[in-house]
């Protein structure tokens, strides 16, 4: 899986894009080590969702232990910009109540410069 | 073949409280007052088109289900609280005079799983007949302690009914009350086991206090395979998955999405929500029943037959 990335700031922004499923979670998880590995001390990372289309429960299990990595690394992690069907998954399983949810990358990360 | 379920709680069993119920009435009364004056003749009417966890409720007996089968034994499915009023059931229906034969399945022997035998009266009355059957070695010692002084006043041996413990293998198919059963070991303290039931065509598949790890898939291939083409599966839908993978990681339970996700992957036919969160309210359960179907709506394959979706309430008889 391919992420693009920019920073806004300190912020570290992650375009995420495709169906993060069983055939693809995997991916998902190796292609954003690096990027969780650098989020550390001041850093923080977002994950622009705008081009995920579902997520199912192994995605949501790579967000779960990327979120625990970053916060024993000391870091901050957001998610932003989720499609209506994954923002009902996230409803659905209350991972928006366990991860940081924005509406837009923006808010994202002025919320975690802050 | 049908499921009947007497105890649908997981964990410990709950009362509703009189703040739940003047909640309810306070509903109900504010509903009727903007309508026209109800007759005796409309009420039953008016009753049946409130919310379910206004004018129902979805129980507080730990678990027990009933599978009622074309034999003449009966078959029982754990023996929480829900096997108190099962056993009245019973009593009323064939009293004290016809010696009857109880199959029981056991998930495990945790307490809320147990805790209802004491109060089964048919245990109490000679000529009857109670099997249990179970996967762990030590199931004899679990039920005899639990009535052992100081805890209860009637020791397991003062009880008149043939009480026999029958200890089977997983993976292993028997032929036992007319039906083919086979166990299956899930994670859990201690070791729990799902129950495969077939009859005729018919497929029940009882799985509760079982925690799925999403990152073993040769157990994820092997319960597919367990739940594989089922009429119904009977899942421990106890939390969310956030919690279950997180802050209640290890506690031996799953989750409604995942209870969608291996139904539909084993082409089960329904999905029965079972061990209900002991913290949630009628509501709480009423929601969660709503989101999962939707859930089932955004992950179906449209293929494929739809994963019809319940939420198992003390009372609730299914047909299948």
């Amino acid at each position: 899986m391919e992420l693009s990335s920019r920073s806004i700031g300190t912020v570290q922004v992650l375009l995420v894009q495709g169906r993060i499923d069983h055939a693809h979670a995997n991916a998902f998880e190796v292609a954003m080590a690096p990027y969780l590995a650098a989020c550390q001390g001041e850093q923080s990372l977002v994950l622009n969702f705008s081009g995920v289309p579902f997520i199912s429960s192994v995605g949501l299990r790579v967000l779960m232990l990327a979120a625990k990595q970053v916060k024993t690394q000391q870091g901050r992690l957001a998610i932003a910009a989720l499609t209506p069907i994954v923002a009902e998954v996230f409803q659905v399983s209350r991972f928006n109540l366990v991860l940081r949810v924005f509406d837009t990358p923006d808010a994202a990360a002025a919320a975690l410069s802050s | 073949m049908k499921l009947r379920f007497w105890g649908t709680r997981g964990s410990i069993p709950v009362s509703m409280t009189t703040r739940d119920l003047r909640a309810r009435l306070r509903h109900a009364l504010l509903d009727a007052a903007v309508r026209a004056p109800l007759g005796e003749d409309d009420v039953d009417a008016y009753l049946d088109g409130l919310p379910f966890d206004v004018a129902g409720t979805f129980g507080g007996h730990s678990s027990c289900v009933q599978i009622e089968t074309d034999g003449a034994s009966h078959v029982i499915l754990d023996l929480g609280t829900g096997v108190r009023p099962l056993g009245q059931a019973m009593l009323s229906r064939f009293g004290s005079e016809k010696p009857q034969t109880y199959h029981v399945f056991m998930s495990h022997v945790h307490w809320d799983h147990i805790m209802g035998f004491p109060f089964f009266a048919p245990a109490y009355i000679p000529g009857n007949k109670i099997i249990i059957h179970s996967c762990h070695a030590d199931v004899a010692h679990a039920f005899k302690r639990q009535m052992g002084a100081p805890s209860f006043p009637v020791t397991f041996e003062q009880l008149s009914a043939s009480i026999e413990f029958d200890v089977l293998t997983p993976g292993v198919p028997y032929q036992i009350a007319g039906l083919t059963v086979c166990a299956r070991l899930q994670r859990h303290e201690g070791d729990s086991y799902g129950w495969r039931f077939e009859q005729g065509g018919r497929v029940v598949v009882y799985s509760t206090d079982s925690e799925h790890q999403l990152n073993d898939e040769a157990d994820r291939v092997g319960i597919i395979a367990f739940f594989a083409n089922a009429d119904a599966v009977v899942f421990d839908a106890m939390y969310s998955l956030a919690d279950a993978i997180s802050v209640k990681a290890d506690w031996g339970h799953s989750s409604n999405i995942m209870g969608v996700e291996l139904c539909q992957a084993a082409r089960a036919k329904r999905l029965v929500m079972f061990h209900h969160e002991p913290a949630y309210n009628d509501a709480q359960i009423l929601a969660v029943l709503a989101e999962t179907r939707r859930f089932e709506e955004i992950t179906r394959d449209p293929a494929l037959q739809m994963l019809e979706v319940l939420s198992a309430s003390d009372g609730l008889e299914l047909v299948l």
